[in-house]
């Protein structure tokens, strides 16, 4: 790599140099290193596609690379192979060799590594063709399938850092916060209050020694959801370039990454990346000589949900305990340090450069009048297509789900999209053609939340999901206030007394009173909406409550006090297999002859019914 | 005098006893240990002009953080929402079940612990299942019994 870079003529010639270095080679084979793909064995495709490209003396022409996250992580380890723009899914590294033969060497495609849509049968050759990527709108994700995040020139060779040089050297603080302004840009966080806003204020503030922080708060704590996590590995980048150019805005010399332990890939995509930063001069002091000067910290969490709020990050970047507090004063006032501190969550700012590199009009045509821009989403549960999404906003969970998603997994009927994690609520089948914005899903009872998007089907429980909800928050609640700490143990008591039938109507009554005191009374954000889930599952699922209570029945057959394991003698062919392995004994019979359940020792475990290849092993 | 090797002492310097560094100071602390020894906590406290109850707040605090020792092989089962919806409570109850022992806890025979996590955000594979550091996607309680009975064989130990 280069020395430091002191000029943006020096910047782009360096850019010029690794265009013209790039040009050499013929083909690009990008294998998808996410941690979907990991978990796949994408590594060893990676080796075995290098080995195999060196052994016939292509590595000069043929350039492999290790990318993020290219989203469809239901068909990892994917591999494209460009410039054709070849999708293949599923490779195993014994494909590695016909691959590099028929579409490396030559140019044939090899169709039982193509992506199939089983709706229609059809196999598909191009990644943009596929379904699931030709209704998106990848803004922030299309440079994840084309850089290696652990090197800088990737990233600086498709005009990364070039928004920079535009923010520093041709527009004032002022200007850049309008453009952000004028674009329209909301918090990706959660809540969705205007960016330009935040900066504003921030700016305005101020500072007692010239000091001024802005943060990122990278500590992705919804379940269900890892849009910043894929950003942060896939490309770091776009964050660090979002964080300076914000940095200049608001006049803040030092930054921080508040990013969650359970990424350790993210923390080693980012470390690097900001040292190789910082090595060109695109950080640290006199950044391209334009005499501005910042530097970003890395911060690592400790596994506390709270602490994606905003003063309970700070408390614990500060090395405390990470308790939120009353804002009585901003943040932007007296934040980290109690000094003005500007904080923003991981795709907020990586939409920062994008805004600046293609200017606000062209990004706010994207999206709704009140909601600009694209929004990535983890679409993720019973759904066929699983995976990270990146879509305009506007349009509908209908065209997400069944469009994108493909639908159900596994045939069964659609109940309900949890969003906003646990701060947010389930939307009903009635409700999907809600149009994706801010507004609109607040207006139905959840909210955009960060970006998990859960499916679920019949086979899912509303009341077990409400009791899921709560009793994650319990577990999370800081004990610091206490309609949060004392309000929701009592939910989770009612719930606990539901799902196992021991509860009465009244009891449903009072579920809702509370819900509504732990709303209006809660310290913090993680309490004020910690009652949602249960409201939004008694709005739209009564029934289930009604029928947990009064007819101790679970339709979805998840409530284990309220189901039980039968086996159904015509269909039982006695292989006991079932037999075998249950891990109480419960399961009574001999070979080739029907078995049955004791029921008193069943444990309710369900292996029988998931080893059973006859359909015999009943719930109900 | 002799040089002080311990670990926390040079993990701190490391991090040039930065205050804002103290979580990823008790993460490479506990990475060194296996979990957070009391005199270790002291020895951090000590070092960075600390209170010992400040440290041990924090400790405490983060989930991320074990006072007690772990065993040999760890377990840690996801508890996402996308892995919940695929039944990983059936994952938990097999691995209590199986090992006799709750989240959070080590067997006595100090070779396995148990787990959970909140969210692995590899949420498309679920439900998962971490085992010593090794991520099973799509797992079921039968899969779960498989594992766990392959590694109770592999040291040994009748389960």
């Amino acid at each position: 790599m280069k020395g430091s870079l002191s000029s943006p003529k020096d910047l782009n010639e360096y850019r010029k140099s690794i265009q013209s270095t790039k040009k050499k080679f013929e083909k690009v084979i990008s294998v998808c290193g996410g941690t979907g793909c990991h978990a796949q064995n994408c590594v060893q495709v990676r080796e075995e596609i290098s080995r195999e490209l060196d052994e016939r003396l292509l590595s000069d022409k043929v350039m492999v690379k290790f990318t993020g996250c290219h989203g469809f992580c239901e068909m990892g380890p994917l591999v494209v192979i460009h410039p054709a723009g070849i999708l293949y899914v599923k490779v195993s590294p014994s494909d590695a060799q016909r691959i590099i033969e028929s579409s490396v060497v030559g140019d044939s495609v090899i169709d039982e590594l193509l992506y199939k849509d089983v709706a229609t049968g059809k196999n598909f050759e191009k990644e943009q063709d596929v379904p699931f990527y030709s209704k998106q709108k990848r803004l922030l994700l299309a440079m994840n399938g084309m850089i290696d995040p652990q090197n800088i020139e990737d990233y600086i060779a498709q005009e990364g850092y070039s928004a920079l040089v535009k923010a520093l050297f041709e527009m004032s603080p002022e200007e850049i916060i309008k453009e952000v302004e004028i674009a329209g840009l909301r918090g990706r966080g959660g809540a969705g209050f205007p960016t330009a806003n935040k900066w504003k204020a921030c700016r305005r503030a101020r500072a007692r020694d010239n000091i001024k922080y802005i943060l990122c708060n990278a500590d992705e704590g919804d379940p269900g959801a890892y849009m910043d996590r894929s950003l942060l590995e896939g490309n770091p980048h776009a964050v660090i370039e979002g964080m300076i150019i914000g940095a200049y805005a608001i006049g803040a010399t030092e930054g921080f990454v508040y990013v969650r332990h359970e990424y350790p890939l993210a923390v080693e995509n980012l470390l690097k990346a900001l040292e190789q930063a910082r090595q060109l001069g695109l950080l640290g002091d006199n950044i391209l000589g334009s005499g501005f000067s910042f530097d970003i910290k890395v911060s690592v969490g400790g596994g506390a949900f709270v602490c994606g709020e905003s003063t309970a990050l700070m408390a614990s970047i500060e090395g405390r305990i990470g308790e939120p507090r009353v804002k009585h004063i901003h943040t932007a006032e007296k934040g980290l340090y109690n000094r003005p501190t500007n904080l923003n969550n991981v795709e907020t700012w990586a939409n920062v450069p994008i805004i600046i590199r293609e200017g606000a009009e062209a990004y706010a045509r994207i999206g709704t009048e009140k909601s600009r821009g694209t929004k990535i989403f983890s679409l993720v549960g019973k759904v066929r297509n699983t995976g990270l999404v990146e879509v305009p906003m506007g349009i509908t969970l209908r065209e997400i789900i069944f469009d994108i998603g493909g639908g159900m997994a596994n045939g069964k009927a659609f109940k309900a999209v949890q969003t906003g994690g646990p701060s947010g609520g389930c939307i009903p089948e009635s409700m999907l053609d809600t149009p994706v914005d801010f507004e609109r899903l607040t207006e139905v009872g959840s909210m955009m939340g960060s970006g998990g998007m859960i499916v679920m089907d019949e086979s899912t429980c509303m009341v077990d999901i409400a009791r899921y909800f709560v009793d994650f928050l319990c577990e999370e609640s800081c004990g610091k206030c206490v309609p949060c700490r004392e309000g929701l143990k009592q939910m989770r008591f009612i719930l606990d007394d539901i799902v196992s039938g021991r509860a009465t109507g009244k009891q449903l009554e009072l579920l809702k009173e509370l819900a509504e005191v732990v709303r209006d009374t809660s310290l913090c954000g993680l309490g004020q909406t910690a009652p949602n889930p249960v409201l939004s599952t008694i709005k739209y699922f009564e029934d289930e409550y009604h029928e947990h209570i009064e007819e101790k029945r679970c339709r979805a057959g998840v409530c284990r006090d309220l189901i039980e394991y039968q086996i159904d003698a015509d269909k039982c062919t006695g292989c006991l297999r079932c037999k075998a392995q249950c891990p109480v004994g419960a399961v009574l019979g001999e070979k080739e002859k029907p078995h049955h359940i004791d029921l008193s020792k069943c444990e309710k475990c369900g292996i029988c019914y998931e080893v059973c290849e006859f359909g015999a092993v009943l719930r109900k | 005098m002799e040089e002080d090797v311990r670990p926390e002492v040079q993990v701190m310097e490391r991090y040039g006893y930065e205050r804002s560094y103290l979580i990823s100071i008790l993460h490479e602390v506990q990475k060194e240990y296996q979990y957070l020894p009391e005199q270790a906590l002291r020895n951090v406290a000590a070092g960075m002009g600390i209170s010992l109850v400040d440290i041990y707040g924090v400790a405490t605090f983060f989930k991320a953080f074990s006072l007690k020792p772990k065993g040999k092989h760890s377990i840690v089962l996801c508890m996402g929402t996308a892995c919940h919806v695929r039944n990983s409570r059936g994952l938990l109850e097999e691995a209590r079940r199986f090992l006799g022992i709750e989240p959070g806890d080590t067997t006595d025979d100090l070779l396995f612990s148990l787990d959970t996590v909140n969210c692995l955000g590899a949420c498309a594979l679920g439900p998962i299942a971490v085992i010593d550091g090794e991520y099973h996607g799509q797992m079921t309680p039968a899969k779960m019994e498989r594992l766990l009975k392959k590694l109770a064989k592999e040291e040994g130990v009748r389960k």
